[in-house]
């Protein structure tokens, strides 16, 4: 039984779709990636899944009881506010000395509980941030681009403990990405995402289809590719070209 | 011995600040400031009210109010850069509160009372009303303690965890209002805000969490009402404003702290 699975889930916001039509299911035990460019509406997939963005169309259905464990974007903590990072774990369920103690020891962040939460590198937030999300022993985890303000290392890192999590806890991993190569290697499955699932499969056969190629633009082959598949489709508008018009060098760098 | 008077001043001016103090700290934490000066703005067109209609002043300034907060809060939810909107609405409240006093002339004589309180005829009546009102509000924050807290750091993660935020901020909002009418008495509709926002402000600096803040804030409050109460007796000024003094003191004082400790 999935996790979570969405039907014809569709997304409308201030006149325009921001997604159409997606598909989507998350069995228990596995690691999701949603890839896409900027405004693709990942985020939107994901906070639609998760139930804080109403469907307009379509319909999301979430195991009766599901423990989910969220990692959001960006977390700012407000300077006027005081928070140790021991007192953050216990948001909003109280948890032991000995649980947070744990929780932190598995992120790699043991010993941080006196440090004020705005005080953290983004590093250490992020790992803060999972080890509070593992505090409700979640069935899966939602993590909404979890690695940005990290450098290539700390991303690597980063992807590598989430394997470890899923190895020890068995929970379920969804997350949210732009960026490609390191995340598609931590994956079970990768969804390419512009507005609809452009493509979904396992990172190698993803890597390899030409609407992927299409959505990040792989430098002069990937343009060849783009032609191609342009060309294959002229008269189908199905959105996976779209970014590359507008973020052909940002993709060509990433 | 200290008159009566005194006394009674003194347990209204702590018995506010029991609920101002952790208030006040989520005031601050949520950058609330414009909507306690609308809140309490709308205390005086409350009281305006109720006197022209002859009910309750207590009753009058809390409906009001409460209205008016649930306004703003809603207002701001919409839009996150309503702060032009709140402030339109913090003043316009405080404006046709003054207009609307003008059709009460038994007020008329007395409006600073309004406006800057009257802690020192505080009756046992009164006395009653600010404890229960403080309770109620204290009963309030701490049952929804943790979940406020939440939904303060993070509105997503509180939605994520199965609570709602938009829950959370009507029970400030209730708690708001019910402060204001309270509040109106010690320190009246102008100060109000000042005394949300002083003591937790200068509770910042000496805090490490959450807890800690709003502890503070009332013990800066409490000080601050003793201190404010002290002057006003020994140098004759007025009482409110006095202790307002006092708490802004308190604040200048945790800003040199807060500056040496970093």
């Amino acid at each position: 039984m999935p996790l979570i699975e969405a039907r014809g889930l569709g997304v409308r916001r201030g006149g325009h779709d921001i997604l159409r039509a997606v598909n989507f299911r998350i069995l228990p035990g596995e690691i999701v990636t949603v890839l896409g460019p900027n405004g693709s509406g990942k985020s939107t997939l994901i906070r639609a899944l998760i139930g804080l963005e109403p469907g307009s169309s379509g319909e999301v259905t979430r195991k009766p009881g599901l423990r989910m464990g969220y990692v959001p974007q960006r977390l700012h903590v407000d300077a006027a506010l005081p928070m140790t990072v021991r007192r953050f774990l216990s948001l909003p369920r109280r948890v032991s000395d000995a649980a947070a103690a744990e929780a932190l020891g598995r992120t790699g962040v043991a010993g941080l509980e006196k440090r004020q939460v705005s005080a953290l590198s983004g590093g250490q937030l992020q790992r803060v941030l999972l080890a509070r999300a593992l505090l409700s022993s979640p069935e899966i985890l939602i993590l909404d681009e979890p690695t940005q303000g990290l450098d290539q290392p700390g991303e690597a890192a980063f992807y590598k403990l989430l394997e470890e999590v899923r190895a020890a806890t068995g929970t379920a991993v969804l997350m949210v990405s732009h960026d490609l190569h390191v995340v598609m290697r931590a994956s079970d499955r990768v969804i390419c995402l512009n507005g609809h699932v452009c493509c979904e499969g396992t990172p190698e056969i993803v890597s390899a289809a030409p609407e992927y190629r299409a959505l990040f633009g792989m430098g002069m082959g990937g343009a060849l590719a783009l032609y191609r598949h342009m060309h294959d489709h002229d008269h189908v508008h199905d959105g996976c070209e779209h970014d590359h018009d507008h973020h052909h060098h940002e993709g060509a760098d990433a | 011995m200290p008159d009566a008077f005194l006394i009674h001043a003194a347990l209204a001016g702590i018995g506010l600040m029991l609920a101002a103090g952790p208030l006040g700290a989520f005031v601050v934490w949520r950058r609330m400031a414009y909507m306690g000066d609308a809140t309490a703005h709308a205390a005086l067109l409350g009281a305006a009210l109720a006197l022209l209609a002859d009910l309750p002043i207590a009753l009058g300034t809390a409906l009001v109010a409460l209205a008016i907060a649930s306004l703003v809060t809603v207002l701001s939810s919409r839009d996150r850069a309503a702060d032009t909107i709140l402030g339109v609405l913090a003043h316009s409240a405080l404006a046709i509160g003054l207009v609307a006093i003008s059709f009460a002339p038994q007020v008329r004589s007395d409006l600073s009372t309004f406006l800057f309180g009257d802690i020192l005829t505080v009756s046992i009546a009164d006395l009653a009303w600010i404890w229960g009102g403080a309770a109620i509000v204290l009963g309030l924050l701490a049952w929804r303690w943790n979940a406020l807290l939440t939904a303060t750091v993070n509105e997503e993660l509180a939605q994520a965890a199965g609570l709602d935020p938009r829950r959370e901020r009507f029970v400030l909002t209730v708690a708001l209002a019910l402060v204001v009418a309270v509040a109106i008495k010690v320190v009246g509709a102008l100060l109000i805000s000042a005394m949300l926002i002083v003591p937790a402000a200068a509770a910042r600096s000496f805090a490490r969490t959450p807890e800690g803040m709003a502890l503070i804030a009332v013990l800066i409050g409490c000080a601050s009402v003793l201190a404010g109460l002290w002057g006003s007796f020994i140098y004759d000024t007025p009482a409110g404003p006095s202790i307002v003094t006092a708490a802004a003191a308190a604040f200048a004082f945790s800003l040199a702290k807060g500056r040496r400790a970093r």
